[in-house]
């Protein structure tokens, strides 16, 4: 099914495909990783795109940071003042705010799709490489926590149990 | 090399076998999925199923309810037919707008989340804890943690939160009386009993204004009352005041006293608006140089205009406590009064909820409800 995520869990194998059900047995949570807020322009939400040493074995460089691009970008939007926010505020204010009862607010629809990127990039580019994103919505949008998973079976923790070369077959 | 055999599992599906059917012995009652303000760990009030969020104690609430209400109700009885009769029919019809507005941004401040913060999640106070130093005695409080950030080129002070385990974003503060942070923290309003904060500001700007507004307006009114009821050399002819001229004049002036303190509100809060301030903040005086730390306001947009628009016309944020998700099934039945976060992996049912996929372990999960993203 669409929600299913594979994650191969044998390097010497050819690589096994198993779901995210199988991932709680098979790969244990090793480490968390922490992303903070990045407050150096006010109180928008921005996270800083320093790339933690804990990941380094893990996931390239490149990747992380558009990821953590792509999500800053994200959150500009929403939180953009023009136009559309003096509008939609304005219509609000005359409505005595009843308005936000009925509709859906920009900001709504952008953490939609920001949730949906999330998921993407999850199954794409973390899962298989062992990690996995915690949207920033449910951590009161204070940091991006990104799970690090091992491999129980392997005896070595070294290269942990992702592989990066075949996971992307779907 | 050993030959992993795996089998599909659905997403959805829970790891461990379904438990017996529920008996009528009141292992029914722990099974019912819990939401999660029925666990929340501040110090609030909630009602219709957690869509209503106030303060625990309500303050004179109540009363503000009951004074509105009360001037309101006389000014429609004794006032409003007298004036129509005498002046025009617009004057119920503007009275009735305006008392509608005031009674729905009082409603909407009372009751909507002001922007309070979740409590950190133990592995995330751990993470914090491990880059604080400290003496590893639990009885002892340190001296209080701050952390300095630059925010716009001016250095600004985080406070560690030793009850929600975080550093407070900037502007964030916490209310002893609700137990929770609040996100741009104004002040905790006895009168609509519940916090001023990010959320719900706008709301309560709404609320003042337009009460004076309102306020001034039947001030008005209740003079015009006297003074035609009484005109020049006594009463005219043809002119029946409804209500001794005394009792007018003792309205007019208990209104008189609420006129001035309201617009004296409105007025201060206007400007706060209008330089991007805080209730907080002004009363320490954090930008004033008084604490002697910055003297800048770094989040003023240098423009009084941007800064009413920025305040008053921003998007309007999301609430971050997810007060009608559902608790995973396991969290229902041990939970008392949860004092920290559930775990970090417990799945939320929230309105961007895509999918199930993203979660590191499943659970009981509520199918994406539309109506339980009440951002109220």
């Amino acid at each position: 099914m669409g929600n299913a995520l594979y994650l191969p869990t044998c390097l010497c194998d050819p690589p096994q495909f198993h779901n995210l059900q199988e991932l709680r047995h098979s790969a244990s949570l090793a480490n968390k990783v922490f992303i903070q807020r990045d407050y150096s322009e006010g109180t928008t939400c921005r996270f800083q795109t320093k790339f933690p040493s804990e990941l380094e074995s893990r996931i390239e460089k490149t990747l992380f940071e558009d990821t953590v691009k792509t999500l800053n970008n994200y959150y500009a939007e929403a939180e953009k003042i023009g136009g559309q926010s003096y509008l939609e505020g304005c219509l609000a204010c005359t409505t005595a705010y009843l308005i936000f009862l009925c509709m859906e607010t920009r900001y709504e629809k952008v953490l939609k799709k920001i949730a949906k990127y999330i998921q993407e990039q999850n199954e794409k580019i973390y899962a298989p490489r062992g990690l996995l994103i915690t949207d920033p919505i449910e951590r009161g949008m204070r940091v991006i926590e990104i799970s690090i998973y091992e491999d129980r079976s392997s005896s070595g923790s070294s290269s942990g149990s992702s592989s990066v070369s075949s996971s992307t077959a779907r | 090399m050993d030959s992993c055999e795996y089998e599909q599992i659905e997403p959805r599906a829970r790891p461990t076998p379904a438990p017996t059917p529920p008996t009528r012995d009141g292992r029914e009652e722990r099974r019912r999925p819990r939401r999660r303000w029925e666990v929340f760990p501040g110090k609030n009030r909630f009602c219709c199923g957690g869509r209503v969020i106030m303060a625990r104690q309500s303050g004179v609430f109540p009363l503000t309810l009951g004074l509105i209400l009360l001037t309101c109700g006389l000014f429609f009885i004794f006032d409003c037919p007298f004036l129509v009769q005498h002046l025009t029919s617009c004057i119920p019809a503007i009275g009735g707008v305006l008392f509608l507005f005031v009674l729905l941004t009082l409603l909407r401040t009372s009751f909507s989340d002001p922007g309070i913060l979740p409590r950190a999640t133990p592995d995330e106070a751990a993470e914090v804890e491990k880059q604080i130093d400290g003496s590893g005695n639990a009885s002892y409080r340190p001296p209080p943690r701050t952390l300095e950030v630059a925010i716009n080129q001016q250095p600004v002070k985080l406070k560690y939160c030793f009850t929600c385990r975080m550093f407070r974003p900037p502007r964030t503060s916490h209310c002893s009386l609700c137990d929770n942070c609040v996100e741009r923290f104004d002040h905790h309003c006895p009168w609509v009993g519940n916090c001023v904060g990010k959320r719900n500001y706008r709301f309560f700007y709404a609320f003042i204004v337009s009460l004076s507004f309102l306020t001034a307006f039947i001030f008005g009114c209740v003079a015009t009352h006297l003074a035609l009821s009484r005109g020049p050399g006594g009463p005219r002819p043809g002119v029946r005041p409804a209500g001794e001229p005394w009792q007018i004049s003792l309205r007019l002036k208990c209104r008189n006293q609420n006129v001035w303190s309201i617009l004296g509100l409105s007025g201060f809060h206007t400007y706060l608006v209008a330089s991007n301030v805080t209730t907080n903040e002004d009363i320490k005086g954090s930008w004033s140089g008084k604490s002697g730390e910055g003297v800048a306001n770094p989040y003023s947009h240098r423009s009084a205009v941007l800064n009413c628009c920025a305040t008053l016309c921003g998007p309007m944020p999301p609430s971050l406590i997810d007060r009608r998700g559902f608790l995973p099934q396991d969290e229902s039945v041990q939970a008392g009064d949860g004092d920290t976060q559930p775990p970090a992996a417990a799945p939320v049912s929230q309105i961007n909820v895509v999918g199930g996929a993203s979660r590191p372990t499943l659970a009981l999960q509520e199918p994406p409800n539309p109506s339980s993203a009440d951002a109220s």
